[in-house]
């Protein structure tokens, strides 16, 4: 009981600040919104993936890219509360170290998903615009959802398990952005994955976010050779599995966390 | 009264360098205990050790009976804290502060309410509760520390440098809630601090580390007594130190920022005799020790504002912490 109210204040912490920060909302949307628009209808003026337009194809991939970018990048709050005495605040409550990571995985997961949900409702209304190729039903969006959730705590782990262990918050940055562009570009988000060889198909096969990618890719294109490739049980198996991990290794992170 | 801090052979090394070295102590229930000391004596080791955030190398401590190594879940429900640094959450409101405290320490709403609202009374905060901590003042956000800090009524209360960088009005309203705290709650406070004043107005006994170590405890008063006499400051061309200590009432002499600090019993009383002998006098000074004596003696070291504030940059007080 105790550990699940302290897991309640954990995540009521990063809501209210996350709804407060309104120019952090607001750049996490435009951002991708920008990418659609732009690199959708530039690129898309001279291609196309399978029966629809570039701008859908890429679609699935700014939904990731929104939850990869914000999702690790919310371990760099982390950092900041080490700087100031306020992690020794939650620290020094009588509550596990576990129920902490929970709670801040919790807290991140749903600032992404909030952001996330917002390009989805914008998809939407795109769509019965007759702008986006894509079909919306219940049942894909539920999918949609739910996978973005599941590969969020995932990311939201790995950008903990970085600030966990890191002072500055430039040094977080640093490290980050080397991890997310590769894991952003290389995971189908931007060009289909059925064609590349060598280093970079694989790099491209143990990238768990193509798995993410894929299945959205499928429940909201279609499945063929250009859009999704796997079984979605499959995709979302891989996910899981990787999300179980990095939570895994994250609560074992914040064991170890020095001060 | 039983002691409610036991501190035994409380040691933290880092590679080669110990910081805190086999530290003894007992802290009696409703004491203000200080911790004083220069930068880097240990102080601020040997309170993140006592409330369970560094592990000790070796040696223990009781808290309220229980061993920090081994039961750290019951002393952190023992015991309440106030960071050197500001531990707010300045998006936040003071309120909603207090409120996500008391749900980090499993408080039922009721009580959660009830103590929030007593809390706030006594440090002043009522009417500015519903605003973000972003709009307080240093001084108010201090108080809003010390709220929380009390929150769940903890045995006892750590204070890590409570007043660095508070105006002086601030200084004085911040100690006034500590002492009203340790009459009406019966808590026993544990204070470090830089600044003498401090020690000497709020605390009954106080102990002077040094290079890990307790150099020495006891009561402010009984602390500047034991230095055996006033100080007299003198700035004078000629002095001939050996035939002043020569002085049966001189019990000690010792240069300060070059002048001369002489230990003299009586003062007031022998003062002609000692500036006879000295000649020519360009200053001289004659006051009755305080505490920023009784440091500089067992320290050889004085305090400075400067250093005081070091916490703020990235001074030495920065290492400190870090350590």
């Amino acid at each position: 009981m105790s550990e699940l109210k302290g897991i309640y204040a954990l995540w009521y912490r990063e809501f209210k600040v996350f709804t407060r920060e309104r120019s952090r909302v607001v750049s996490s949307i435009i951002n991708p919104l920008l990418w659609l628009f732009i690199i959708g209808t530039g690129l898309g003026s001279f291609l196309s993936f399978g029966p629809v337009g570039y701008q859908a194809f890429l679609y699935p991939g700014i939904l990731i890219m929104t939850s990869l970018f914000s999702a690790v990048f919310f371990g760099v709050y982390i950092v900041w509360d080490k700087k100031v005495d306020f992690m020794k605040e939650v620290l020094v409550a009588p509550m596990r170290r576990t129920s902490i990571f929970i709670g801040k995985i919790l807290g991140g997961s749903t600032d992404t998903l909030i952001q996330t949900m917002i390009l989805i409702v914008i998809g939407i209304a795109l769509s019965f615009a007759g702008i986006l190729q894509i079909h919306f039903t219940v049942l894909s969006i539920l999918v949609t959802v739910v996978f973005l959730f599941v590969i969020t705590v995932g990311l939201c782990a790995i950008g903990l398990i970085i600030g966990s262990q890191m002072e500055s918050p430039e040094g977080f940055q640093l490290i980050i952005s080397f991890l997310i562009f590769p894991l952003f570009f290389l995971s189908g988000a931007i060009f289909p994955i059925y064609n590349q060889s060598g280093v970079l198909s694989t790099i491209v096969l143990v990238n768990p976010v193509t798995y993410a990618v894929d299945g959205m890719r499928g429940v909201l294109i279609g499945r063929g050779p250009q859009l999704g490739q796997f079984d979605p049980w499959l995709d979302f198996l891989v996910i899981t599995i990787f999300s179980a991990i990095m939570v895994a290794i994250g609560t074992y992170a914040f064991k170890k966390m020095k001060l | 009264m039983a002691a409610i801090i036991d501190i035994k052979d409380l040691t933290k090394t880092y590679e080669d360098r110990t910081v805190v070295d086999h530290l003894n102590l007992q802290i009696e229930e409703g004491e203000i205990f200080g911790l004083l000391g220069p930068n880097g004596a240990g102080k601020t080791t040997t309170l993140l050790m006592l409330t369970t955030l560094k592990p000790p190398t070796s040696g223990t401590a009781l808290i309220n009976g229980f061993d920090i190594t081994k039961r750290p879940d019951k002393v952190r429900k023992s015991i309440g804290i106030v960071f050197q640094e500001p531990s707010t959450d300045e998006i936040l409101t003071g309120y909603e502060n207090l409120k996500l405290h008391g749900w980090l320490y499993d408080m039922p709403d009721h009580l959660l309410k009830e103590r929030i609202t007593d809390v706030l009374q006594l440090v002043n905060l009522t009417d500015r509760k519903d605003d973000l901590v972003k709009r307080y003042s240093g001084g108010m956000r201090r108080r809003l520390e010390l709220a929380r800090g009390l929150m769940h009524h903890p045995k006892v209360l750590f204070l890590d440098e409570p007043t660095l960088g508070l105006d002086p009005q601030s200084r004085e309203g911040l100690w006034r809630y500590i002492e009203k705290l340790a009459q009406e709650k019966n808590m026993t406070i544990i204070l470090t601090t830089h600044y003498m004043d401090e020690a000497d107005r709020l605390c009954n006994r106080l102990a002077i580390m040094d290079k890990g170590k307790i150099v020495v405890l006891d009561t402010p008063k009984q602390l500047k007594a034991n230095l055996g006499g006033d100080i007299v400051r003198l700035k004078a061309p000629h002095l001939d130190q050996e035939r002043l200590k020569a002085l049966p009432y001189v019990k000690k002499i010792s240069p300060c920022d070059g002048e001369l600090c002489l230990t003299v019993e009586n003062a007031s009383s022998h003062l002609q005799e000692i500036l006879t002998l000295v000649g020519k006098v360009d200053s001289v000074e004659v006051r009755i020790p305080t505490l920023d004596d009784v440091f500089l003696h067992y320290t050889g070291k004085a305090l400075k504002n400067s250093d005081a504030q070091g916490g703020w940059t990235s001074g030495p007080m920065t290492g400190e912490a870090n350590e």
